[in-house]
């Protein structure tokens, strides 16, 4: 086990690095970045000058470990743009940008459990096949239109739910919705599949032949381990839900990472896109650490492989 | 001459290809759907200049926001209404076929090449090269796509090009994933080892023996990307920073109708319907392919 970690834990460092360079390099060729900050009526001379004065001059792989050799030490440079440093504005946005990822989390599973569990119990039944119909429907949508049919019927229609800002818990409703549907179809079919393979297996016919209730075997004998791989599932999603909040942030004005990224990157304020992406890909590098990890604890057969 | 020695009764007697074929595709609803309103679309985009009343471009500042014919205040001669610049929304969503569909596919096709290539070699040689083109993978998974996708459009300049552009290079994770494992499956069969044994050339192995028996995997996820990239090209454009203004991309449709969305929801309404549409009737013609690929797999 501990051979395993260790391995995994170094190709986690290496893919770190690795976007660390790539998202470097690609904000760097993709343009002129002292061009885009002098603003296009700059002239040649105040491109030199800001050139000069934020070190673009310097050779690229010298910019880049400058930059990575500090960012290890916590120091993501300064905002060009609001002139605080990016680690702070970062620290400030994350908590927004977490809690609704975890809503969005708590949402999808809320949802897809149990209609996984119960597509499951009656397989091609009218409601297996509602709930397939639904996932179906529900990968086509566009997240950022569904975010703006959620505002006109709750938001404007109904008046049931704030539809902008981060005041309170019932703003996060709308945003975890239409950010958490996406992976709902995911978590369903995985139940749904764990749940038919662990109900065929023998030690539930024997909790059926005990005599235990119905609702016991289901959930406190199959469900507790048909529910595995959808935990190692979660946290990737979590991950790319992280990534995707940039698109439902902006549509509710919650003012979290996403939408400081969208900002930043509408202001071509580089050093807060450069330290969002490398923050983003390194949560999610943790994320899917920590879910090898729970599959090898959970199921040893994958640490030898 | 007696007509049996034309043909063989056992010829008459079988059911004709083309029938099995149709039978199969009839009979599986969901290829026969989702691949009628692809066509549909299709042929959308290539008669756009004949099927739409209207220019897309062209602006009437006297006849802004008219809603659909089915509303009150409808006007025959725009069915769809038109947008906040008196721009006729059919003639818009008509031509904007043709934005989606044409990322939609060079997308694919970019990522297809790209996946493909590195799942193949990943896939038949093994050992090193699947170790490090893992990696790849995985650090390609590891970037958030709508931020990265995002910035490059903002500091490139967004452009129709520059959008295929990124998305091709961001959305081959699934082709590499998909074609790695299936070309696993295929080289352990004996027709590899009997080409190899004849002399064959691993070029000539993998052109002739390995990749037509993962195209119909390749197919299938083909027709995933399109729709993700249909789906991401809308997403950019919506946030501003995909195919640029006035092009009547739906996404941009979206977007500049996000401010009268409350009294004309029509303007919001109807090109993400059509999104909605499209990227429903290509997954749709996928999971209908899929199965007519491998009938052992249905549900």
């Amino acid at each position: 086990m501990l051979a395993y970690a260790a391995k995994r834990l170094v190709v986690a460092l290496l893919v770190a690095l690795t976007v660390s360079i790539i998202s470097f390099a690609l904000l760097h060729l993709s343009g002129d970045l002292a061009q885009s900050m002098a603003g296009p009526s700059a002239t040649a001379a105040d491109v030199e000058h800001v050139r000069k004065a934020y070190g673009l001059d310097r050779p690229l792989l010298l910019q880049y470990l400058d930059w990575i050799g500090k960012a290890l030490r916590g120091n993501l440079g300064e905002s060009f743009f609001l002139k605080v440093p990016v680690a702070e504005l970062i620290a400030d946005r994350l908590p927004i940008t977490l809690t609704l990822g975890v809503c969005a989390l708590l949402f999808a599973l809320t949802l897809s459990l149990p209609l996984g569990v119960l597509a499951a119990v009656r397989p091609n039944s009218w409601l297996d096949r509602l709930a397939l119909g639904l996932s179906v429907l529900g990968q086509a949508l566009p997240s950022f239109w569904f975010a703006l049919i959620l505002i006109i019927v709750f938001g404007l229609k109904l008046r049931w739910l704030p539809v902008s800002g981060d005041a309170t818990w019932a703003h996060f409703v709308l945003p975890a919705v239409a950010l958490g549907y996406y992976a709902t179809p995911a978590f369903m079919r995985l139940t749904r599949a764990g749940m038919l393979e662990v109900l065929a297996s023998d030690y539930i016919r024997t909790a059926r032949a005990k005599g235990l209730r119905a609702p016991t075997v289901l959930f406190k004998h199959a469900l507790r381990n048909a529910v595995i791989p959808v935990v190692a599932v979660a946290a990737v999603q979590f991950g790319f839900m992280l990534g995707g909040s940039i698109v439902i942030e902006s549509v509710f004005s919650l003012h979290g990472v996403g939408y400081l990224g969208w900002e930043a990157i509408s202001r071509s304020d580089f050093p807060v896109v450069q330290a969002i992406v490398l923050i983003l890909a390194c949560i999610y590098v943790v994320l899917t650490l920590m879910a090898d990890m729970l599959n090898a604890v959970l199921d040893p057969r994958i640490r030898v492989r | 001459m007696a007509i049996d020695s034309f043909v063989s009764v056992d010829e008459i007697l079988k059911p004709e290809r083309a029938a099995l074929l149709r039978s199969r595709i009839f009979g599986h609803t969901t290829l026969a759907i989702g691949g009628a309103v692809v066509l549909l679309v299709v042929a959308t985009a290539l008669l756009a200049p004949w099927l739409a009343p209207h220019d897309p471009l062209a602006q009437d500042l006297g006849a802004r926001l008219i809603p659909p014919i089915w509303h009150d205040g409808g006007d025959p001669s725009h069915l769809l209404g038109t947008d906040q610049l008196g721009r006729d929304y059919l003639s818009r969503l008509i031509y904007g076929s043709r934005i989606s569909l044409v990322v939609g596919a060079s997308a694919a096709a970019m990522s297809a090449v790209i996946g493909t290539s590195l799942g193949v070699l990943a896939g038949y040689f093994g050992g090193r090269v699947d170790l490090a083109i893992t990696f790849v993978i995985t650090t390609r998974l590891a970037m958030p796509v709508v931020l990265v996708a995002l910035a490059v459009a903002a500091f490139v300049g967004s452009s129709l090009q520059i959008v295929i552009a990124v998305l091709g290079l961001l959305l081959w994770d699934r082709f590499a994933v998909v074609t790695r494992s299936a070309t696993m499956q295929v080289r352990a069969l004996d027709y590899i080892a009997a080409a190899r044994a004849i002399g064959a050339s691993t070029a000539r192995i993998i052109a002739s023996e390995i990749l037509p028996n993962i195209a119909n995997a390749l197919v299938v996820v083909a027709t995933l990307e399109m729709a993700q990239a249909i789906l991401l090209e809308a997403t950019l454009s919506f946030l501003g920073l995909g195919v640029p203004p006035p092009a009547p991309s739906w996404g941009l449709m979206v977007a500049e109708g996000k401010e009268y969305m409350f009294f004309s929801p029509w303007v919001i309404t109807i090109p993400g319907a059509a999104l909605f549409t499209l990227v429903l009737a290509i997954n749709l013609l996928g999971d209908g392919l899929r199965d007519l690929a491998a009938p052992e797999n249905r549900a």
